[in-house]
């Protein structure tokens, strides 16, 4: 038999034959932390003993989570993230340069590296084809220091896209609609690996906002094969000497094979208070929405924002609906300045956020009021997750926000496209 | 090392809790004071959870417990608060590794055959969950070779501490 994509890497870094259930040792090529999860993995580094990290070049601090700090100890937290990194040489990504993931894409993630953040939607990494998952405080910790991890190889699902997406129809709604039918324990301890006839078409962007969300599925890794297109963006980004071809080989045991056509799939929505609460946005259509929140780590990207400035150009917000956006990274930021996007959304009645995780976790920039609904492209929706136990979070793709933040409730982005 | 026998009471808890009931993200301020952090364990899942739960309690759940962030505070917190074990029907993969770093034991087992309140005795080296309520004896799942160990250590810092690296 074959090895899957999970096998494949995990053999590299362990040096070995790794079998799906096996328990190897691999070296990390990347360890990163944030703002919530660092001072945590600071103080365990410390009390281990550690004094110096295995790499500090393949060591990471983003300052993301609250970005600007609106409290005290908060800002305190940043001083400490900010010291370590002074004292142990490692990079650091400051208030306004983006999410950690976004910056990970950007700058950092090659096939076939394994990388380790403590933060659960480091499964990001996996667009590119890397073997990149979350992991507690103390897990990384001993990463930084050791320069390897222990793993449980993963099973593999193979989700086979075949088709095209028809228009008003993205990504999100295609991961929507896959987590609606794994669950959010479907995939636990397990890697979704994705191929089919699709991926061709499936840009970078889309493989980003899909991979970032298979740990809502309980998955270990979301794994997309290394091709022309992760090529053509390690290119655009200044590293297409990183670039290996990676597959997974032809005869291989996949636990499910899970068949998606494209063009089967319509704008779908996550109910309060479950991600696996899954519905058709035209079964849901008509809800009021106080707040429509379009950015994070899932869907801050540049063509998300695009997507949403051809539906708000020229539009604007229902009166009652706040409409907040916030890019994923500075970078996002600038070429969404460049292409007019900002400009357009602000007229439309846009609040921009600054480039971080902002309204996405319940910390502030966006916090909702008792019995407010919000429409977010985020992730999760977790009772209590945007900052309030009595609100309810609905999630969407950007062109569901952006179509329902004009409307003032739930709607259905192709009576715009 | 931590206690390899334990003997408690229960509180039941339902399928699917998630990081964010554990500990809410709206007390990420809090995360360098665990005490006050602590204060605030489960509340928004069980009303006055952090008084009512006492020392030597286990918290029995249903499926897809610790769902969510990779936050370590949620077992840091839940250990805190006294909690001496969690049993659960199955347990989300990031929380089930950071309760064993810190220690606090997680069993997979059938829970439908735990009641509210059920007195339990624990035999963690045997894997053994004697219910003295009900007189039904549960096994529970073996996890791998080296998170025992972690977990005979207290943890993955203490782990550490004393081999210095992995050991499979």
């Amino acid at each position: 038999m074959g090895k899957t994509l999970a096998e494949k890497i995990l053999s590299l870094k362990s040096h070995g034959e790794a079998q799906a259930g096996d328990v190897v040792i691999a070296d990390v090529d990347l360890a990163f932390i944030q703002d919530t999860t660092g001072p945590l993995t600071i103080r365990q580094f410390k009390k281990s003993g550690f004094e110096a990290l295995a790499d500090p070049q393949r060591t990471v601090i983003f300052l993301d989570h609250a970005a600007p700090s609106f409290a005290q100890q908060l800002s305190n937290d940043h001083i400490l993230l900010r010291r370590f990194a002074e004292e142990k040489g490692c990079c650091i990504y400051e208030v306004g340069d983006g999410i950690c993931h976004q910056l990970i894409a950007e700058k950092f993630a090659n096939p076939g590296d394994i990388i380790v953040g403590a933060d659960s939607h480091t499964v990001t990494g996996g667009a590119l084809g890397a073997f990149a998952t979350g992991m507690g405080s103390s897990d990384v910790a001993v990463a930084l220091a050791l320069g390897k991890t222990w793993f449980r190889v993963p099973e593999s699902f193979l989700i086979e896209l075949n088709g095209v997406f028809h228009r008003g129809v993205d990504a999100k709604d295609l991961i929507l609609y896959l987590i609606g039918q794994i669950g959010a324990d479907g995939a636990t301890y397990k890697a979704l690996e994705f191929g089919g006839d699709a991926l061709a078409q499936i840009t970078m962007s889309q493989r980003l906002t899909i991979a970032n969300m298979a740990v809502e599925a309980g998955a270990k890794v979301g794994l997309f094969p290394a091709d022309k297109i992760t090529q053509g963006f390690l290119t655009e980004y200044g590293r297409g000497g990183n670039y290996k071809q990676l597959y997974p080989d032809a005869e291989v045991n996949y636990e499910r094979v899970i068949p998606v056509r494209l063009d089967q799939l319509e704008p779908m929505l996550s109910l309060p208070h479950a991600v696996d609460n899954v519905r058709p946005v035209a079964q849901v259509k008509g809800v009021k929405i106080q707040q429509a929140f379009i950015g994070t780590c899932t869907n801050g990207r540049l063509e998300d924002l695009a997507v949403a400035t051809e539906i708000l150009k020229g539009k604007e917000r229902h009166p009652g609906t706040r409409l907040l956006i916030a890019p994923a990274s500075r970078q996002v930021l600038i070429r969404a300045i460049e292409k007019g996007h900002i400009q357009s959304l602000i007229e439309a009645g846009a609040t921009i956020l600054p480039p971080g995780c902002a309204a996405c976790l319940g910390l502030h920039q966006g916090v909702l009021g008792d019995g407010e609904v919000c429409l977010s492209t985020a992730n999760r929706n977790f009772k209590g997750r945007m900052g309030n136990p009595e609100a309810m979070v609905y999630l969407s793709s950007p062109a569901t926000a952006a179509a329902s933040a004009i409307r003032g409730e739930i709607t259905d982005p192709r009576e715009f496209t | 090392m931590p206690d390899l026998m334990l003997k408690g009471k229960v509180i039941k808890l339902g399928d699917n809790i998630s990081t964010d009931d554990i500990i809410p993200g709206r007390f990420a301020h809090l995360r360098s004071n665990l005490p006050e952090l602590a204060k605030h364990v489960l509340e928004d899942a069980v009303s006055g959870f952090a008084s009512k739960v006492r020392s030597g309690d286990f918290l029995v759940a249903g499926k897809n417990f610790g769902l969510g962030s990779s936050r370590e505070h949620a077992p840091v917190v839940i250990k805190m608060s006294g909690v001496g074990a969690i049993l659960a029907k199955s347990a989300a993969r990031i929380f089930f590794r950071n309760a064993i770093n810190q220690g606090l034991p997680v069993l997979l087992c059938d829970t439908d055959k735990i009641g509210d309140g059920d007195e339990l005795e624990i035999d963690l080296t045997a894997g053994m969950i004697a219910n003295l309520t009900s007189g039904i004896t549960l096994a529970c799942n073996k996890m791998p070779p080296i998170m025992s160990a972690i977990l005979k250590e207290g943890g993955l810092i203490p782990y550490i501490q004393k081999h210095k690296d992995f050991k499979l």
